[in-house]
């Protein structure tokens, strides 16, 4: 009979780790059986690694025995496929990069390394992180653990299925325009966005540069506090890494919110939200006031102008980014008469649909004649979400809104409408045009029994906080998590 | 009623090729009618005045930090040519570039 180690949390198994109640090489194998079984109906995973987990797992034990091991020494985590990993192939989910096996670590990937975590596989997503339901996968869609006629989100949906399906304790993602917190809704986990340049990015394959951000997926927002400590700080390969000191997340988790004030913005509760999902906000609300904390409406005036102005800069960063993929030096070849139509149709057969129309949407804005009038308004306007949220900050410690208008919807609902899709990332988007941290937590259920998620934003480094409101709305026990369906 | 289209064909043609991508007369039609949405959506940040707004392209606190200009990574020639899609010695082979 299995022992099912793959559902304990990542605080409960360094627990037992340390204690040598349990090896990492147990919670390993019961990891890669869980795959094993669940693969076929949810596909969360591109690559599984067996082989390379088994080892990591007795190094990990080995280290455990000296009684001197990090906390995270022993854990598997899965790993989104937009991390360069060493020896490991790293697809970003495209056809572009189906045999490409980096020859470095990205930081966090190293430093997850050096503290002993297990790398159970890397995670299907979005191709180069572009879209919000991981449709868009060159190895086929992740499907929803709660339902799996329906999507995991994106763009990191792999790694949100994965952990919410216990294929794994933790994950990483990273977040363009809610790419961890809007999959963390649809699958019912802990899904965190720290502030921009709170964690290095090199080595994470570039969408858009000034808005892609690392973070982990959890079961719990006491196992994100323990992930989010290992990966940030400063990074002389990352220029735009911060040098602040990283606190010991875990200390900040008081389970207490007594005068925390917290603004409900009044342009994140419109037309179109599910019914459900604006009552379970509301009910959580009520929560934290029965916890000692106010609540108080803001305005975040510019909300409506968001997606908008994202879907200009955000594509005019992914068309220089994404001008590497050339068949050159790496990657995909498609062999031509001449080197520019070698570019061409190695471009035209190594992406997919969704890649080249942002490639196509975001040279637009930057070519002459319409950067002023794209590029450019699109930044202006970024400055003005920024400035909403500053105001904002004045009166309120936290931010609390749904994180997205609907629960997970049905596989193919929303793939032959670009803009519908772009719609679903509304709540979460100014977070990153703002460079704030976010991070989405369970908050209830809905009718047909699928996870609804809320999200708390706060002002730049703010982690603390939001980890300790998030952690103290866990311990009220006000949302118990569910059993997935698979 | 037809609205009044944002981009030609011609232009996605040029953008294509900026791009370097070819792409097949479907996805030329396709891939313009889904920027024609696109840009219709876009134009509502024309209803905001930013006469007097200064753009955001970075929210990160770093600033521009500067390095010393050393090398340090050790030479790995082979490493770094092992993903080439074709390779001579330490050089990336590519078509012949000048007749």
């Amino acid at each position: 009979m299995a022992s099912e180690l793959n559902k304990l949390t990542i605080a409960e198994a360094s627990a037992m780790l340390r204690k040598r109640e349990i090896s990492a090489l147990e919670l390993t194998r019961d990891c890669l059986e869980r795959i094993a079984a669940v693969e076929p109906k949810l596909n969360a995973f591109i690559t599984v690694c067996d082989k390379e987990a088994t080892a990591q797992a007795r190094q990990a034990d080995a280290r455990l025995a000296t009684n001197d091991a990090p906390l995270l020494c022993g854990i598997p985590l899965g790993i989104k496929d937009i991390y360069a990993t060493t020896g490991v192939r790293t697809t970003c989910a495209s056809r572009i990069l189906e045999n490409f096996v980096p020859p470095f670590d990205a930081t966090v990937i190293a430093r997850l390394r050096s503290d002993g975590a297990v790398f159970i596989g890397k995670t299907n997503m979005d191709e180069f992180a572009m879209g919000s339901s991981t449709e868009n996968s060159a190895f086929g869609p992740t499907l929803n653990p709660h339902d799996t006629g329906r999507v995991a989100g994106g763009s990191s949906g792999g790694s949100a299925a994965a952990v919410a399906a216990h294929e794994c304790l933790g994950a990483l993602g990273t977040d363009t325009g809610g790419s961890i917190r809007e999959p963390a809704s649809f699958c019912g986990v802990v899904g965190l966005k720290p502030t921009y340049s709170r964690v290095s990015r090199y080595g994470v394959i570039a969408y858009a540069s000034s808005l892609d951000q690392v973070g982990p997926f959890a079961k719990s927002v006491r196992d994100a506090a323990i992930i989010l400590r290992t990966l940030a700080g400063k990074d002389p390969r990352d220029s735009t890494c911060s040098a602040r000191a990283v606190p010991d997340y875990q200390r900040a988790l008081t389970g207490d919110v007594k005068g925390l004030r917290i603004g409900v913005p009044k342009e994140f509760f419109v037309e179109g939200m599910e019914p459900e999902v604006e009552k379970s906000v509301r009910a959580a609300l009520k929560n934290y006031e029965s916890l000692g904390a106010t609540t108080a409406e803001i305005s975040l005036p510019h909300t409506g102008y968001a997606i908008a102005a994202y879907y200009l800069v955000a594509t005019a960063e992914a068309s220089a980014n994404l001008a590497r993929y050339d068949g050159i030096r790496f990657g995909l070849r498609v062999n031509a008469e001449d080197n520019i139509a070698l570019n061409e149709i190695t471009r035209a057969q190594g992406f997919g649909a969704e890649v080249k129309r942002r490639i196509m949407l975001g040279t637009f804005a930057l070519s002459a004649g319409y950067y002023d009038a794209y590029y450019l308004k699109g930044q202006k306007v970024r400055t003005l979400i920024r400035n909403d949220f500053e105001r904002a900050f004045e009166k309120c410690d936290l931010i609390v809104t749904p994180v997205a208008p609907t629960t997970a919807f049905k596989l193919g609902e929303k793939m032959n409408d670009p803009l519908t899709m772009y719609l679903s990332d509304i709540f979460t988007i100014s977070v990153n045009l703002a460079g704030l941290p976010g991070m989405s937590i369970p908050c209830g259920y809905d009718s047909k029994n699928l996870p609804i998620g809320m999200q708390l934003i706060g002002p730049p480094f703010s982690e603390e906080n939001i980890l300790r409101a998030g952690d103290a709305f866990e311990r009220s026990g006000a949302s118990k998590p569910r059993a997935t369906a698979v | 009623m037809m609205a009044e289209s944002k981009i030609t064909l011609e232009q996605v043609r040029h953008v294509a090729r900026l791009a370097r991508l070819r792409l097949s007369p479907d996805e030329e039609e396709r891939v313009r009618a889904d920027m024609d949405e696109m840009l219709a959506y876009v134009d509502k940040l024309n209803e905001l005045d930013t006469k007097d707004v200064a753009p955001t392209a970075q929210v990160g606190e770093a600033g521009t930090p500067m390095r010393d200009d050393e090398v340090t990574n050790a030479p790995a020639a082979d490493a770094m040519l092992a993903n080439s899609p074709s390779r001579e010695r330490n050089y990336f082979k590519v078509p012949k570039i000048i007749e």
